[in-house]
């Protein structure tokens, strides 16, 4: 049953409407109209959606290696049969003999159809405690060899595709912890160098601007390299996430310091100070409301740099050290210029990488715009 | 200003005091001391060190006492130029860096160079012509430089350079000069080899600048006293140049100063992609194969260069903008 009082909303003009819209609407509705962010908004959905999928997603399992099926070109797939009905393919591959090395190659066999299958069952794997063997794509009546290599193959025959979405996964997730740490950091040394000012201040900021202008890939190149080999792949994953986030913390701290200083001097402030709430709760209840959507913004902004480090670090050799695959692991193949060019297909963990970073770049830019919605 | 700059010079040393440290730490992170390293070794090699000679040894390189003397011998020779040996190379650590490590500055200087002389008038072009042609290209290229890792941009470089012409754009010189001692000859060569790898380091801090610089002056650019100046008749040129220029000149003025660390750190990666004579391939290297004086060196020896430069580079910007100079009286 309706009140009286209460109207139809459709009668709600637009004014009301925002005149009573609450803050997190307010944001909503100015960085939906941000366009390029809401675009990078689904990229970055669909990214980490992979990321939680990646072994379903993945055809062949990344870490066999098969000296017969290496370097095999990508293989696209061919949706439509012969006779036009929607049945996808891919060629099967056959093994020839090169005639001056009498090494066995397995090549595209142009004569010979292997269907795909949606939900097949190969190889085992297990993610946060689901186990299975299902994955989204399979060959039907496989033969001996036949396989499918969407992105081709690297030196060690292992699947660049299915290596891909594993990838995925850690280097996205390295990110987002990489930035928590930092976020911590960043919040504590800034809110305290923001709180309570003085000597302490003072030396927080020093200590940024010591942080600030240090070569940065040197010293983590070396703190990285320090690391002992006989470390698991676990503990060299969470290692390298710790030295990246120690070196950069400090913009983050420099946001949250910024934003705590000009809140400090707001008249809401001194009101609730007036009536008599704690400092607890000034900080928590009434100015961390009204700052996180700029540490939000803040935070997709440091991501990029983060996954850009990792990648780096594993590029050179520094990082993340196989069997752990990463971007910056696969981008490690490509460092020799010839074989490049050979199998350019080895550079394909590029793509992935330039969109996420961007989609970053622009959602940051975006949630920085609709940060501060009364403006 | 002089407190100013007795600030800045303190907190340089400061810095300075912080990488020995870390670099100190580099070097005795691995397993194990310089002299079991140097005992596997020649053992590798085939020849024996006694027990004595590697007791001598360690007394001489002050190994068997506390870290912190170890620390202030190491800082003492290193101060007296002498920064050890690299295992690997069997020779002085000075002698193995040579030129590479003017190398790697003259790269950093050229590209914080082209940096500087790109992102302003880039800046101000896309600022003032706002959503032209031009504006939407440098916002394109902007966005490839801050969204393409340098390295991977080096790589993709390389890749259609030899896939198109068949030759590699790496290297910092010429065949034929590589082993020749410096000439003008040389310069010119490494000056003709220079640009390529210089805009690979800059295009990720200009897109950046660009940014900012375009963001800053838009701003500027609404002012009321913008529409004064017009309004007084002033010519196009001068009322931008003259006013919001200056004033937009600011947080990119500060920006900069953090501009030579990070051209410094992806000098290394770049190098090593395009094959540049640089400490960076060398570091790497020295990293992989546990030769730790050598890389605590080089750590050490950026660090100290790259503070150097920002100091130089806050003294320019000091006198480039006298708004700074007020502000800090």
């Amino acid at each position: 049953m309706r009140l009286p009082f209460q109207r139809r909303r459709r009668d709600v003009s637009a004014a009301e409407r925002y005149a009573t819209a609450t803050q997190l609407q307010l944001t909503w509705w100015r960085f939906r109209r941000h366009r390029l962010a809401m675009v990078s908004l689904v990229v970055l959905i669909l990214a980490y959606s992979v990321a939680l999928m990646a072994d379903f997603l993945a055809t062949t399992d990344p870490h066999a290696t098969d000296a017969r099926t290496s370097y095999i070109a990508p293989q696209p797939i061919h949706w439509f049969d012969a006779d036009g009905s929607f049945r996808p393919y891919v060629y099967g591959l056959k093994g020839v003999r090169d005639i001056r090395t009498f090494k066995l190659i397995y090549t595209l066999d142009t004569s010979r159809k292997v269907y795909l299958q949606l939900l097949a069952h190969n190889y085992t794997w297990s993610f946060m405690g689901i186990r299975s063997d299902l994955h989204l794509l399979g060959l039907k009546d496989a033969r001996q060899g036949d396989g499918i290599y969407l992105l081709g193959t690297d030196q060690l025959g292992r699947d660049l595709w299915s290596r891909l979405m594993v990838a995925t996964r850690v280097s996205l997730f390295i990110g987002l912890v990489g930035v928590s740490i930092s976020l911590f950091l960043g919040v504590v040394l800034g809110g305290t160098s923001a709180i309570y000012g003085g000597w302490v201040d003072l030396l927080i900021q020093r200590m940024i601007e010591v942080v600030r202008s240090m070569p940065t890939i040197p010293l983590w190149l070396g703190l990285s390299a320090a690391l002992p080999s006989s470390w698991s792949v676990t503990q060299i994953y969470f290692s390298i996430t710790i030295i990246i986030s120690m070196l950069s913390w400090t913009d983050l701290a420099r946001v949250v310091r910024g934003k705590f200083l000009s809140l400090k001097e707001d008249d809401f402030v001194l009101a609730a100070e007036l009536a008599g709430a704690s400092q607890g709760r000034i900080i928590f209840r009434h100015m961390l409301p009204s700052f996180a959507s700029h540490i939000i913004a803040a935070v997709t902004l440091a991501l990029p740099a983060m996954i850009i480090s990792e990648t780096s670090l594993s590029f050179l050799g520094l990082g993340l050290r196989p069997p752990a695959i990463s971007w910056g692991v696969l981008l490690q193949d490509s460092q020799n210029i010839q074989t490049l060019v050979l199998a350019p297909w080895l550079l394909s963990a590029a793509v992935p990488v330039i969109l996420v970073i961007l989609a970053f770049n622009f959602l940051g830019d975006g949630l920085r715009d609709a940060a501060d919605p009364y403006g | 200003m002089i407190t100013f700059l007795v600030r800045r010079f303190l907190l340089a040393i400061v810095t300075v005091w912080l990488i020995s440290v870390l670099s100190f730490v580099i070097i005795q992170l691995p397993p194990g001391d310089f002299v079991d390293t140097y005992i596997a070794q020649m053992a590798a090699s085939g020849s024996q060190v006694s027990a004595e000679a590697a007791q001598a040894m360690r007394q001489l390189y002050g190994l068997d006492q506390p870290k912190y003397v170890q620390y202030g011998k190491w800082i003492v020779r290193v101060v007296r130029g002498d920064f050890g040996e690299s295992m690997e190379w069997r020779r002085p650590v000075t002698e193995v860096i040579g030129d590479r490590l003017w190398l790697t500055l003259a790269l950093a200087v050229s590209a914080l160079v082209i940096t500087w002389g790109l992102a302003l008038p880039i800046g101000i072009y896309s600022a003032v012509r706002q959503y032209s042609i031009g504006d939407y290209v440098f916002t394109l290229v902007g966005f490839i430089g801050i969204a393409v890792p340098n390295f991977l941009l080096a790589l993709t470089l390389m890749y259609f350079a030899f896939r198109w012409f068949g030759a590699s754009i790496g290297g910092l010189f010429s065949a034929e000069y590589t082993l020749l001692p410096w000439s003008w000859g040389k310069l010119w060569d490494l000056m003709k080899h220079m640009p390529v790898p210089a805009v690979v380091l800059a295009l990720g801090g200009t897109a950046q600048l660009v940014r900012i610089m375009r963001a800053n002056l838009l701003d500027e650019l609404r002012r009321p006293y913008v529409v004064t100046a017009r309004a007084k008749g002033l010519t196009e040129r001068r009322v931008i140049l003259k006013y919001p220029v200056r004033a937009a000149l600011n947080p990119f003025a500060s920006n900069m100063a953090y501009l030579f660390p990070s051209l410094v750190s992806s000098s290394i990666i770049i190098s090593i992609v395009l094959g540049l004579p640089t400490v960076g391939p060398l570091l790497v290297e020295s990293l992989i194969s546990q030769d730790m004086f050598l890389a605590g060196t080089i750590v050490l020896l950026l660090g100290v260069l790259t503070v150097i430069g920002t100091f130089i580079s806050d003294l320019v910007l000091m006198w480039v903008d006298p708004r700074l100079r007020r502000e800090l009286d």
